[in-house]
């Protein structure tokens, strides 16, 4: 029984006590993350927010990213998505679910040695784009594709 | 899963015309195979063996004494190509039994657990991260992994619990008048989107006896062979089948001999 | 309560395919356990990948992330031998770090 897809569905725009879960959740004391969470971007509920978040508002569409995902995911509370970037000097690497509630789902930083591909599985609540929002030399870029999910039968 | 690719894509591009898509030609022939493919590869099964060879090992039950003298038919704690030749007939208990419910016999001979706490735990809820039981059952099977299933009818009592099972197979049974062999008695058969393997075939039965237990996705957590016939019977509406009950071992039996030759490989991924 | 990761790194080249696993529940916060009461929100918000101890992946994750998380990077320059550390930490405060080192080439 998909769970997950059935809550997301039923996600009424409970933005202000998520917001408050969000705050509640990260608790300051004595964390250092690498890199700061992302709060704005991970509770903007538009995909044009997410963007603007990202830094990513005119990002331009690039055929050197390619997302590997299936066409038709059976379930979608655990949807494989990867990214491979192309473009020399990859940096950042965001996963973005246009239909979810909150489309922002990951956001890869790339230091050092890493090449420009991450793989990872995401929840969808729905049929969607999956979209991949790339920063390389300063310069951001996005590619997308449509994951459709479905319901299965029997056990 | 089997090769249903004719009938499943037909549908599909249906499906996905009426959506007004146009379906990647890449994907169109095996629509579903990317996904299973990309999740199959990367199977969270994996971390419920190592938490299995932990409670294997641990000292547990009231009697706080491990599993690591349990005889699942090799002799005291051997485990290597045990479950290949499961279900059998074991003296001790006068019985066939399969690995779950031999692990029961030794969960509370053993360690001194109470039959009906096991058996009450032993399908974890859905949303759980598991039980003891499953979590040994996927550990135990695992150390067969790459070998062939390998079951013998050479004593009676199992040629007879291999004979009951055939015959439950394609007894048609209960309100909606459903014997196994109609859903999985043909190629190319679904319910739904899900593909039901075809279990009357020598490739489709070993494939079902050689990926269980196996990581259930929608559930997050290792799923056994008795759960799976649980289920099975719970979805043609028949009564409860009990856990480790003699119609489950009946059942297991006929199809692990049916699927001598298939090569283990747990845990397995569905959906 | 952290279980442990299973991390699998092998060698194509000298790139190192790194493939993790994850147990963690990743509540959204909007599920019903069956007392009918929200599971409330938890879930790993920042995983760091290091390779010989420098740095070469730094995540942060939401909770659309699935449930016992998956995560794939490639690492240029590896050689068999070099260590691979992961660390995740959830919004509780929940920490676990696991490590592994790049199997030589098959």
């Amino acid at each position: 029984m998909n769970i997950a897809r059935r809550t997301f569905l039923k996600l009424t725009g409970g933005a202000g006590a998520l917001a408050a879960a969000f705050a509640a959740g990260l608790v300051a004391g004595g964390q250092a993350w690498a890199a700061t969470w992302n709060k704005a971007g991970f509770e903007s509920k538009a995909l044009a927010d997410v963007m603007k978040s990202l830094g990513a508002a005119s990002a331009a569409e690039s055929k050197d990213i390619a997302i590997t995902a299936p066409d038709i995911a059976e379930n979608g509370a655990v949807v494989p998505v990867a990214v491979t970037s192309k473009l020399p000097n990859t940096q950042q690497i965001s996963i973005v679910v246009e239909k979810n509630p909150f489309p922002l789902a990951a956001t890869f930083d790339i230091a050092g040695g890493s090449e420009g591909y991450v793989s990872a599985r995401i929840k969808m609540g729905q049929t969607s784009d999956v979209w991949a929002v790339v920063k390389a030399d300063g310069k951001y870029y996005t590619a997308r594709k449509e994951v459709k999910i479905t319901v299965g039968g029997c056990g | 899963m089997p090769n249903t690719r004719g009938g499943l894509a037909a549908v599909l591009l249906a499906f996905l015309a009426a959506w007004g898509a146009v379906p990647v030609l890449a994907q169109s022939d095996d629509p579903l195979g990317v996904g299973r493919k990309m999740l199959a590869e990367d199977n969270p099964g994996e971390l419920w063996i190592e938490r299995g060879k932990a409670l294997f090992h641990q000292k547990r039950g009231p009697k706080g004494v491990s599993l690591e003298q349990c005889d699942f038919g090799q002799g005291p704690g051997k485990l290597e190509g045990a479950t290949v030749r499961l279900p059998r007939y074991f003296p001790d208990t006068n019985k066939v039994q399969d690995l779950e419910s031999r692990l029961l016999s030794c969960m509370v001979q053993l360690q001194g657990f109470n039959r009906d706490d096991i058996v009450k735990r032993a399908i974890s809820p859905a949303g759980s991260d598991g039980s003891d039981v499953e979590a040994l059952a996927l550990y135990i099977t695992s150390r067969s992994n790459g070998m062939k299933m390998d079951v013998s009818l050479s004593h009676q009592k199992e040629y007879d619990m291999y004979k009951a099972g055939e015959y439950l197979f394609y007894r048609r049974s209960g309100q909606t008048d459903f014997a196994c062999v109609q859903c999985h008695g043909e190629a190319n058969r679904r319910i739904r989107l899900q593909d039901l393997i075809h279990m009357t075939d020598k490739k489709g039965v070993q494939e079902v006896v050689s990926t269980w237990p196996a990581y259930r996705g929608a559930h997050f957590t290792v799923r056994t062979m008795q759960w799976r016939l649980y289920d099975c019977f719970w979805q043609m509406r028949l009564p409860e089948l009990k856990y480790a009950s003699d119609t489950s071992i009946a059942l297991i039996t006929y199809l692990h001999y049916q699927g001598n030759g298939a090569v283990i490989g747990v845990p397995g991924f569905k959906r | 309560m952290a279980e442990p990761m299973k991390i699998r790194a092998t060698l194509q080249g000298d790139v190192a395919d790194v493939r993790i696993l994850m147990m963690h529940p990743m509540e959204t916060g909007q599920r019903k356990d069956a007392k009918g009461e929200i599971v409330p929100l938890h879930f790993i918000q920042s995983v760091v990948v290091t390779h010989n101890g420098k740095t070469v992946l730094d995540t942060q994750w939401s909770q659309a992330v699935s449930r016992n998380p998956f995560l794939g990077l490639r690492i240029k320059g590896a050689k068999p031998g070099d260590k691979i550390g992961v660390t995740w930490t959830d919004n509780k405060g929940d920490k676990r770090t696991d490590e592994a080192t790049v199997a030589p080439p098959s």
